[in-house]
């Protein structure tokens, strides 16, 4: 399009501002709801996603239940547990395992009181762990250190504390590194502090734990070599699924449970978490786009009416245009580049705003800090480039329509037209 | 120039098929000024919009410098038009926001010429008709006398052959209707073919040859 041309199409659209003007608010809030739509299910995505934490994707647990299948002389309804020896067998005999981490636990949701120093007291999640855990659930140490091989082999009592064991049993500032703390009037001595990595309500579980070395755990709690259950984590690039499912059957044939008995063991993994996550938002997603996109051709409809309206209008101008030698194909171009100017200036403003106010959320956002599970708002340039060239198209076919309304009238009845 | 031969042309109205031009022959010479006389409902207007080629007739032929004008596309008579034909209208129809030399310099846009050159002839003609210092002027700031020049000026810009002119002095006074003819009359000097539809005598008598028309016939020339 030359200079020349947009010319010709300017004066005739700043012969009616106001209308021209209130057309474009059609298109420009089209695609003003679709970006802030866009924006919102995704920012409410990386919220949620960012309450996971950055937990490694090829990680999941698995623990014993009861069986459902009589087998080998047992019946069914049997509990059998899993102990450290189970896991040294899985360790030695499955190669995908990249990190087992055999855990107990004891206390917690709903419990008493169960931990206190000096006159302090409070309800905590105490658990046994091995140092693998933070390999597969990672959290920050902010003081000491977390559990390692040595304290696991010695069976020594002590423990990393969440966050908000330590604000709740120590008062602010004090040194909690190597004080020792009762924990079921057990004296174990702190090594370390640890924060949550995730969001929302699991990271205030992890900032309400207590963490043992699983050994020393055992034989503080009278649990011998007995587990709760197990994380675990597979080698890259091998599905955490596939290796639960290899898990499960070798623990079936040792635990003398029938192969086909599918209550006998639980399990979940981030793998199915995820998946269910991404659908979810996938959806959520689609819906917004959908939803964006009607408001827009709402607005591109408007144009359209408009410009029928405009043509009408001009009848005897276009008339004039026509005995003076313009072929009806110009004037077609004309409407039609009418139409898509003011559809395009009118989604770029959109586009402008759009990306103005989710700028201006993701600022606000900033400034709050914690801001649960909506953090991070962004529109991707894919959508808005691909929301674009639909305006585009629709703009061009909404023209057409204009503009053979406007050269079916013939040069003469259109002159006479007053 | 002109060669008109049993030109005839029907509309339909309400059901009925009302003949309008019953055989019309007609010879018009290059560089002639005629006018077409007659009452309303003779058909000089549609036998003008026929010349034109903004409408299109039922039987006959018409041959315009030698090309034969029948059944064209839009496309075609548009070009035609273009390279052919300049219109003043009775009305003027000037396009009402466009300045006296944007619409006078109109066909040349569609004839593609660049706008700095549209504007240097554009203003060439309006002072020929004497309108060089109303140029960035507004049809509506102007008096009926001064549109219709700039009219004149726009249907000269493309140097057309011929100049039809529809009841140009219509809309005049009678002193802005002879400087409107005196005009036409020095743009027939100038070697144009001009053909003026009128119904005032007066006119008439101005030009060469006048053609009367009644009821779809010529019956003088």
């Amino acid at each position: 399009m030359d200079k020349d041309v947009l010319k010709e199409i300017l004066s005739v659209l700043v012969q009616n501002p106001m209308r021209t003007i209130l057309s474009m608010i059609g298109v420009a809030w089209g695609i003003f709801m679709l970006v802030i739509m866009m924006a919102a299910s995704s920012g409410l995505e990386n919220g949620v996603k960012s309450d996971i934490g950055n937990r490694a994707v090829n990680s999941g647990g698995v623990w014993s239940m009861m069986t459902s299948i009589p087998y080998k002389g047992f019946k069914k309804g049997r509990r059998f547990g899993m102990d450290m020896d189970d896991i040294q067998f899985l360790e030695e005999n499955i190669q995908e395992i990249d990190v087992i981490s055999p855990r107990c636990q004891a206390g917690g949701w709903q419990g008493g009181n169960n931990a206190s120093y000096d006159n302090n007291t409070g309800s905590f999640n105490i658990y046994g762990e091995t140092p693998g855990l933070v390999k597969i659930q990672p959290m920050n140490i902010t003081q000491g250190r977390f559990i390692n091989a040595a304290d696991i082999k010695e069976e020594r009592k002590v423990c990393s504390i969440g966050k908000k064991v330590f604000t709740t049993l120590f008062v602010k500032g004090e040194n909690p590194i190597g004080k020792y703390i009762q924990i079921n009037n057990v004296n174990v001595q702190v090594i370390g502090v640890i924060a949550s990595m995730k969001e929302g309500d699991d990271s205030a579980e992890e900032n309400e734990s207590i963490f043992m070395p699983i050994t020393a755990f055992q034989r503080t709690f009278n649990y011998g070599k007995t587990i709760g259950w197990f994380s675990v984590k597979s080698v890259d690039g091998y599905p955490i699924s596939k290796l639960q499912e290899e898990i499960k059957a070798k623990l079936k044939i040792r635990k003398s449970v029938h192969p086909a008995d599918q209550r006998a063991f639980g399990s979940w993994n981030m793998e199915e978490e995820l998946a269910d996550v991404n659908t979810l938002f996938a959806s959520l997603k689609f819906i917004s786009f959908s939803v964006g996109i009607l408001a827009l051709f709402a607005g591109i409809i408007g144009i359209g009416n408009i410009m029928l309206v405009s043509v009408t209008e001009r009848t005897k101008e276009i008339g004039i245009r026509r005995a003076l030698g313009a072929a009806p194909s110009v004037i077609i171009k004309q409407i039609i580049s009418e139409t898509l100017l003011i559809t395009i200036v009118a989604g770029l403003l959109g586009i402008f705003f759009g990306v103005l106010v989710v700028e201006l959320l993701n600022n606000a956002l900033a400034g709050m800090g914690d801001s649960g599970s909506f953090r991070n708002p962004t529109v991707s340039f894919n959508v808005v480039f691909g929301s674009f060239l639909i305006l585009i198209v629709a703009g061009v076919f909404t023209g057409l329509l204009p503009a053979y309304s406007a050269v079916r009238v013939k040069p003469i009845d259109a002159l006479r037209k007053e | 120039m002109i060669q008109l031969e049993n030109i005839t042309k029907s509309y339909e109205a309400g059901g009925n098929s009302m003949q309008v031009l019953k055989g019309i022959d007609l010879n018009i010479k290059s560089g002639e000024l005629v006018s077409i006389m007659g009452s309303s409902g003779s058909g000089k207007s549609t036998l003008l919009n026929i010349l034109g080629m903004l409408d299109n007739y039922d039987g006959g032929s018409y041959t315009l410098d030698g090309k034969l004008i029948k059944d064209l596309s839009e496309k075609k008579a548009a070009i035609y038009r273009s390279q052919f034909l300049g219109f003043v209208f009775q009305s003027f129809n000037l396009i009402n926001f466009k300045t006296a030399w944007e619409n006078v310099s109109l066909p040349l846009y569609y004839q593609k010429v660049p706008r700095s050159k549209r504007k240097e002839l554009a203003l060439q003609r309006l002072e020929e008709v004497g309108l060089l210092d109303w140029a960035e002027h507004l049809p509506s700031e102007m008096s009926g006398g001064q549109k219709q020049r700039v009219a004149i000026a726009r249907a000269l810009i493309a140097d057309p052959k011929v100049i039809l002119a529809d009841e140009p002095t219509g809309a005049l006074d009678s002193v802005t209707s002879m400087e409107v003819l005196d005009l036409l009359k020095k743009v027939n000097a100038s070697g144009k073919t001009v053909i003026i539809v009128t119904h005032e005598n007066e006119i008439a008598a101005e030009t060469e040859r006048i053609i009367r028309l009644k009821d779809g016939r010529i019956i003088s020339v």
